[in-house]
């Protein structure tokens, strides 16, 4: 069997040379990392890692094989998968590399995974280009130097749906702005009854507010936050006039919203590991994927912290108990990931509905 | 939260004696949790009687009681030391049994109980209150019933079915239990079981065999923060204890979604208990639905294993979670930057294997079942499984048997023994389908694929030895002898082409932060992560997984080694895969390694580095056999690496029979003649030469593998036929044995001019049991002055005479009068630990100094008189380990040993004897059976026996002898005559003690019988003459004095 060649270029000169797998072709934006050691295909759906390439730091990837249910959307959404290894007979099928091939995705596995972590955590997220099917390691350097910056890019119309939808359910109407919605997070939802509105990214707050909802609910998304507009126009028009929630890009949106500011982070946070601590003192561990942050020190007066990355200090949720504003920067839906903080978020917003 | 401000004191109660589902991970936790309550400025009392640990040391704790391990005992220490709390899961199940027992007496009075709470540890070991708990909080647990009484199993049958496991309530490693699959078997089990149970109670339970068993390790602290530190998942499914599995870490087969909901429920389980510090929680797990096994409310073998595996040490972090801190407040040592309420993600594979005994118990039973007979194991790491499954076979050290006829590997697939994960590989080459392979086992197919890639890649290295190839058989964890053995290169030539492994760093975050821990692993990948410095630095071998013979001792002395060294600031790094152990703990060493240890294992770590010297005497035999091929290699690679202490050469001449004869030759010191013989012919003419009986030997080997006394050619022939198996390359050692001598061992360091004696020991056991298996009394109690003025000069005249730098460890034989060397090892030995806990002489300290240059002279030790008395004795396997022979002989037998200290012999013998779990009894019946020609001493033990009131029994012979001399003796049949019977009066619990030395054939087999069901019942009982004198002398001592309650310092203080 002949093997096909893969490289990986970094912005920074560095190349590496491994196995591809997958469909042959190439694609550049911003090499990110996660510690996760399971829940490959979760993280690779999720719409958060568009305009990414996603590493695994775990050595042998695709050991259960190709989990359909689990999809947090419907297709494979990051650019590229680099791994140490790709397992190539699992026990339950498809196959990972079978998989990435049947869909014209793009790979490279057998490359020192821990070298370029490193690297990463070094210099902060790197852009980088990946050829599969080809060996050409100026061209990678070349095409990852050329990459747009995460935060030129407007990633999230890809991702959004491009009509609004209804989901309907017996208890509360939930407004939901999908800037890249992992299923999860419906499935969440919906464990509560809620009558759910789906409206894509670009909806204006009249739009929204036709359904007559009992709160506003933004998903997580990929990029730059600043880019998703209208979804901080929604936050800045409504706040005060409905309970509005957030996860992830949607703790952006609200920080955003509410005149705060956002920053790019070093190399973010990726993993299911993640520790944050509640106001009370309480940790959890959570899942995370985000490379943008809301600036705490920003937050206008009357929002406090809710959480607090316990490793770094980071904002990972804040409130506004007036405006009724409760947003959170990692994933209480979890998949994957530990699930501790579903039912204290999604509770806790399902109680104060009523 | 504060911690607890009211928590000045801590007692901390170790677990004892190493044991066959009780090793080392005990020390290794109990001396973590020792560093971090004195970090936090608790005092520390710490109870053990186990001298061979380094939680007994004298810097690690602020009281250290060497003292039986029995509530009666505990609690007179508390009330002497008046501690504020008990930290009961330190000390495996032991501690916490302990604790609760402790408790239940009224003994805790004013004393909190920290970390796992009473009712946790009932919950934990009670299967019914464990249940109760379970079905009250929803989580499932297989169906079952509790038994406490014989006429129950029929309705157990009916309610939970077959095949059905069965486990006793309160025991260690489940021993005891087993998997019925007959109604007979039912029965048979269910026996055992209750009367091994502490409660006498049993489980009979709905049987998940071949189920996925999958383990948590989880922290939870008093703000009810929970984290999983690790999970894992063992490769043998359901059925076999999982410290008898293959296992690996992180979970691999397991979707992201059935792990959170095993994840939640473990979560779960932990809040319910209420437990603050470390748990193990493991599940049954098969298609969508998981059933709650077991859970351990405490640190284990598997949290030490979570804890090499990941880098989290949980028991440093349970041991501060029990005095009130919280997880976020405390740093994660690994990083340093982070605090230790998170979840460890690794970046490689981590594989343990078990390491079992039964290279030294040939007729025991080998197969694996829900009880534990293994004594060790290994762990390895590598970035593929292939490469983990590869490191960790050879780190075990085991030759195991290849087998390639269909029949025979089917048949060990099917009902699992030791051999059954290289079985595993034979298969594959035996063309069996995975298929097949799944179907008998019940292995997960990902792993039968792992093993299938390796067993290809022999073959693409057989088709194609291409660069290339040798490469991608490297990433597989192949070594350059096997590669070239299947490639037909040489090993050099292979180990050119490879080139060098690089090194990763084990750092608790896959990189996600920078890690301050140098805690490395090979693999072969393009970045290395060591950074190479040109101070000179020493490397440490290790010693492997706790095998009988090559027990925790050894860690004892490499961690002593590395204490010293850097006591003298000198860069000191450990090669070691034993996760167990205080030694592969990450902050015990400079650097440590996590790698097997074979001689190109070895030399990898030396070429990544500048090194002086490698210090090979303290890893037990493994390391010493090192010596002279890692001599060479250094050479040809022209490094300037030295080996530090004792020559290869001068060991050389230790192990070498006729070398050695030839030096005691010209010291004009006597040994009894001897010979070695490499074939059946030169051995029977050598022996006739020497004349029968003599004692035989494989050279090379330590614990005294494949030792035997022989009595005849007949004898000689049989034995000749496995010692040329075992070890091919090196002469059989041939020795007059002498009879009835008194054996005494003496343990030396040497600077090359000077020689520290630390001790001489005097064995209990006549010459003949081996040394480790033998009791033994510091100071000596039967000889004179001037026999031990011999024994000194030789000692000394020896040790300069090899050369000797460091420790060396002498035996000598005495008999009428004449001092005899048995053999000298210039290397650390078993007794090492038990030496210096008597006197105070850190002997393997100071013997690392003497091998850095220092002098003995400039360290100032001295050796002392003292007026106490220390007993060591050892701890046997026999009531885990089913169809073993319980006599002792040349082979070494036993897994542990522990120490016993008082005033005089009586008294430190009793202590000793009680924590080896021999309760001599003070009153009531003792059974004695012994040949007519020991009579004469029978009759003196006989007489003080009954003088201080306990009744004799014995069988026709002895009953005969015994009345003729004037004691009154009952009659009891024995076990040929029939019903009632010596078992009969054992199973009823009438006899206390037996004491039956058998010398012939016919005895042994009735002795056999007898002991067999003194070992199921707990009766403690007696082989050797020697050790009845002693015991009665203890029973005399403890009668009229009672034995004293202090710590080591008080005895070691007078001194």
């Amino acid at each position: 069997m002949e093997i096909m060649k893969a490289v990986l270029g970094l912005e920074d000169g560095t190349c590496v040379t491994g196995e591809g797998f997958g469909a042959v072709g190439e694609c550049s934006g911003e090499l990110v990392f996660s510690t996760q050691m399971g829940g490959y295909m979760e993280a690779l759906t999720d719409p958060s890692y568009h305009g990414q390439i996603l590493m695994f730091t775990f050595p042998t990837i695709g050991n259960y094989g190709v989990d359909r249910m689990n999809f947090q959307a419907p297709r494979v959404w990051a650019l590229g998968c680099v791994a140490r290894e790709i397992c190539p007979v699992p026990e339950a099928r498809p196959a990972f590399a079978d998989f990435f091939e049947e869909n014209g995705l793009l790979g490279i596995q057998g490359v020192d995974t821990r070298m370029l972590t490193v690297k990463t955590r070094v210099q902060g997220t790197l852009r980088a280009a990946l050829l599969v099917g080809d060996e050409d390691t100026d061209r990678a350097v070349d095409m990852a130097r050329r990459a747009k910056p995460i935060s030129d890019a407007d990633l999230i119309p890809a991702v959004s749906c491009t009509e609004p939808y209804h989901i309907a359910g017996k208890g509360k109407r939930i407004a939901v702005i999908d800037l890249g919605i992992k299923k999860n997070m419906i499935i969440s939802l919906r464990h509560r009854d809620a009558d759910i509105h789906v409206f894509p990214y670009n909806s204006t707050p009249d739009q929204v507010m036709a359904c007559r909802p009992d709160a506003l609910f933004i998903s997580n998304g990929p990029g730059d936050p600043v880019h998703a507009t209208d979804a901080i126009r929604c936050v800045k028009d409504l706040a005060g006039t409905l309970p509005i929630y957030g996860i992830c890009m949607g703790n952006q949106i609200c920080g955003l919203g509410l005149g705060g500011k956002t920053y790019k982070m070093k190399f973010g946070h990726r993993g299911t590991n993640q520790p944050v601590r509640y106001k009370d003192g309480s940790i959890y561990i959570t899942t995370q994927n985000h490379g943008f942050a809301v600036a705490a020190d920003t937050l206008p007066e009357g929002a406090n912290v809710l959480y607090s990355n316990v490793n770094d200090g980071t904002l990972e949720g804040f409130e506004d108990p007036y405006l009724e504003i409760t947003c959170v920067q990692f994933h209480p839906e979890a998949h994957g990931g530990p699930r501790d903080t579903e039912i204290p978020f999604f509770d806790t917003m399902f109680r104060r509905l009523g | 939260m504060p911690k607890k401000a009211h928590i000045k004191k801590v007692l901390l109660i170790g677990s004892g004696p190493i044991q066959i589902g009780q090793a080392a991970e005990f020390d290794f936790s109990g001396s973590q949790a020792c560093r971090a309550l004195r970090e936090e400025g608790v005092k520390v009392v710490l109870v053990n009687s186990n001298p061979a640990t380094i939680q007994t040391d004298p810097e690690m704790a602020d009281e250290i009681y060497i003292e039986p391990i029995r509530a009666e005992i505990i609690e007179k220490i508390i009330e002497k030391e008046r501690p504020d709390g008990i930290l009961s899961g330190m000390g495996g199940q032991t501690g916490l049994n302990m604790t609760a027992e402790l408790a239940e007496r009224g003994a805790l009075k004013g004393v909190e109980i920290l970390g796992t709470p009473l009712e946790a540890i009932y919950q934990g070991e009670d299967r019914e209150k464990f249940r109760a708990l379970m079905e009250k909080i929803g989580e499932p647990v297989p169906r079952s019933m509790i038994l406490n009484r014989m006429d129950q199993v029929e309705e157990a049958l009916r309610m939970v079915g077959l095949p059905a496991i069965i486990r006793p309530a309160y025991t260690l490693g489940g021993s005891g239990g087993g998997i019925a699959h007959t109604r007979e078997e039912l029965v048979r089990i269910i026996e055992i079981g209750l009367s091994r149970s502490r409660i006498h109670q049993v489980l009979v339970e709905e049987s998940v065999v071949g189920w996925k068993e999958i383990e948590f390790e989880v922290m939870r602290d008093a703000g009810d923060t929970c984290i999983i530190v690790c999970g894992m998942e063992n490769v043998d499914p359901m059925g076999i204890h999982t410290g008898e599995s293959v296992v690996v870490a992180p979970i691999l087969t397991l979707r992201d979604d059935e792990f959170q909901t095993l994840r939640t429920a473990a979560i779960k389980i932990i809040r319910a208990l209420d437990v603050q510090g470390g748990c193990n929680i493991q599940f049954a797990y098969m298609d969508g639905e998981y059933r709650v096994i077991e859970v351990n409310p405490r640190v284990s073998r598997s949290s030490a294993l979570a804890s090499k595996a990941t880098g989290y040490p949980i028991a440093r972090v349970a041991a501060k979670i029990a005095i009130g801190l919280r997880l976020d407040e405390i740093t994660n040592s690994v990083t340093g930057c982070t605090p230790a309420s998170f979840e460890p993600a690794i970046d490689y594979i981590v594989v343990k294997v078990p390491r079992w005994p039964f290279d030294k118990f040939k007729n025991a039973d080998r197969t694996l079942t829900t009880a534990m007979k293994s004594t060790g194991e290994v762990m390895a790491i590598g970035r593929t499984v292939e490469e983990a499954f590869k490191k960790a076979l050879r780190s075990i050290d085991t030759d195991m048997e290849v087998h390639t006829n269909p029949n025979e590997i089917r048949m060990i697939l099917s009902r699992p023994t030791d051999e059954r994960f290289t079985t595993l590989f034979d298969a594959v080459r035996a063309g069996f389908s995975i298929r097949e392979i799944a179907e008998l086992t019940h292995i997960s197919p990902f792993f039968l694929e792992k093993i299938q890639n390796i067993v290809e890649m022999e073959k693409r290295i057989r088709d194609a030895p291409t660069s290339e190839v040798i490469r991608l058989a490297k990433k597989f964890g192949f070594t350059d002898a096997e590669i070239a053995r299947e490639s037909g290169y040489t090993a050099e030539e292979v180990g050119t082409m490879a080139g060098d492994p690089t090194y990763k760093i084990v750092d608790t975050c896959a990189a996600e932060f920078p890690a301050r821990t140098p805690y490395f692993y090979s693999t072969w990948d393009t970045e290395c992560e060591i950074p190479r410095t040109d101070e000179g630095k020493v490397l440490i071998l290790g010693s492997g997984p706790i095998r009988i013979g090559q027990g925790i001792e050894f860690d004892y002395c490499t961690v002593h080694a590395v204490k010293a060294l850097r006591e003298e600031h000198v860069e000191v790094h450990i090669v070691n895969n034993n996760p167990e152990t205080v030694s592969t703990d990450f902050d015990t060493s400079d650097r440590l390694f996590f790698e097997p240890m074979l001689l190109e294992d070895v030399v990898h770590i030396l070429k990544k580095d500048h090194y002086m010297g490698v210090m090979v005497q303290f890893g037990g035999q493994n390391a010493v056999n090192l010596a002279v091929p890692l001599n060479e290699e250094l050479k040809r690679l022209n490094l300037p690496t030295r080996i530090l202490g004792t020559s290869p050469d001068s060991m050389d001449i230790a192990e070498d029979r006729d070398r050695f004869s030839l030096l005691l030759g010209q010291l004009g010191i006597p040994s009894p003649p001897n010979s070695s013989a490499y074939s059946l012919e030169e051995a029977r003419m050598k022996a006739a030469a020497i004349g029968y009986p003599i004692l035989v030997r494989p050279s090379y080997v330590l614990g005294g593998r494949a030792m035997e006394i022989v009595h005849d050619e007949i004898e000689l022939e049989g034995y000749m036929k496995e010692a040329v198996r075992v070890s091919r390359h090196h002469p059989v050692l041939i020795d007059s044995f002498l009879q009835n001598a008194i054996e005494l061992d003496v343990d030396a360091v040497c600077d090359g001019e000077e020689v520290l004696i630390g001790g001489i020991m005097e064995h209990i056991e006549q010459a003949g049991v081996h040394s480790g298996d033998s009791a033994c009394v510091i100071p000596t109690q039967s000889l004179s002055q001037s026999i031990l003025g011999r024994v000194k000069d030789y000692t000394r005249k020896i040790a300069l005479g090899l050369g000797v730098v460091g420790l060396v460890n002498i035996q000598f034989a005495v008999k009428d009068d004449v001092v005899y060397v048995l053999e000298a090892n210039p290397r650390a030995s078993r007794t090492v630990p038990f030496v210096s806990k008597a006197t105070g002489i850190p002997l393997a300290k100071i013997a690392a100094k003497t091998m850095i240059g220092k002098k003995l002279k400039d360290l100032g030790y001295r050796e002392k008189a003292y007026s106490h008395v220390a007993v060591k004795e050892v701890l046997l396997p026999f009531n885990k380990l089913p169809g073993v022979d319980t006599v002792l002989g040349p082979e070494m037998k036993s897994t542990g040993e522990v120490m016993g200290i008082d005033y005089d012999f009586g008294r430190a013998y009793y202590k000793a004897s009680i924590s080896a779990d021999n309760t001599i009894p003070v009153e009531g019946n003792i059974f004695i059976s012994i040949s007519k020609e020991q009579k004469d001493e029978v009759v003196q033990i006989a007489k003080k026996l009954k003088e201080i009131g306990l009744s004799l029994y014995g069988t026709g012979g002895t009953v005969d002898y015994l009345t003729e001399a004037g004691i009154p003796a009952q009659l009891v049949r024995k076990v040929q005559e029939g019903s009632p019977n010596v078992i009969d009066l054992l199973r009823r619990g009438e006899i206390r003690m037996i004491i039956n030395t058998p010398t012939d054939k016919q005895s042994r087999q009735d002795h056999y019988q007898i002991m067999r069901v003194a070992v199921d019942y707990g009766v403690p009982y007696i082989t050797t003459i020697q050790a009845a004198r002693a015991a009665a002398m203890a029973i005399e001592a403890i009668k009229k004095e009672r034995i004293t309650i202090e710590p080591l310092s008080h005895y070691l203080g007078a001194m």
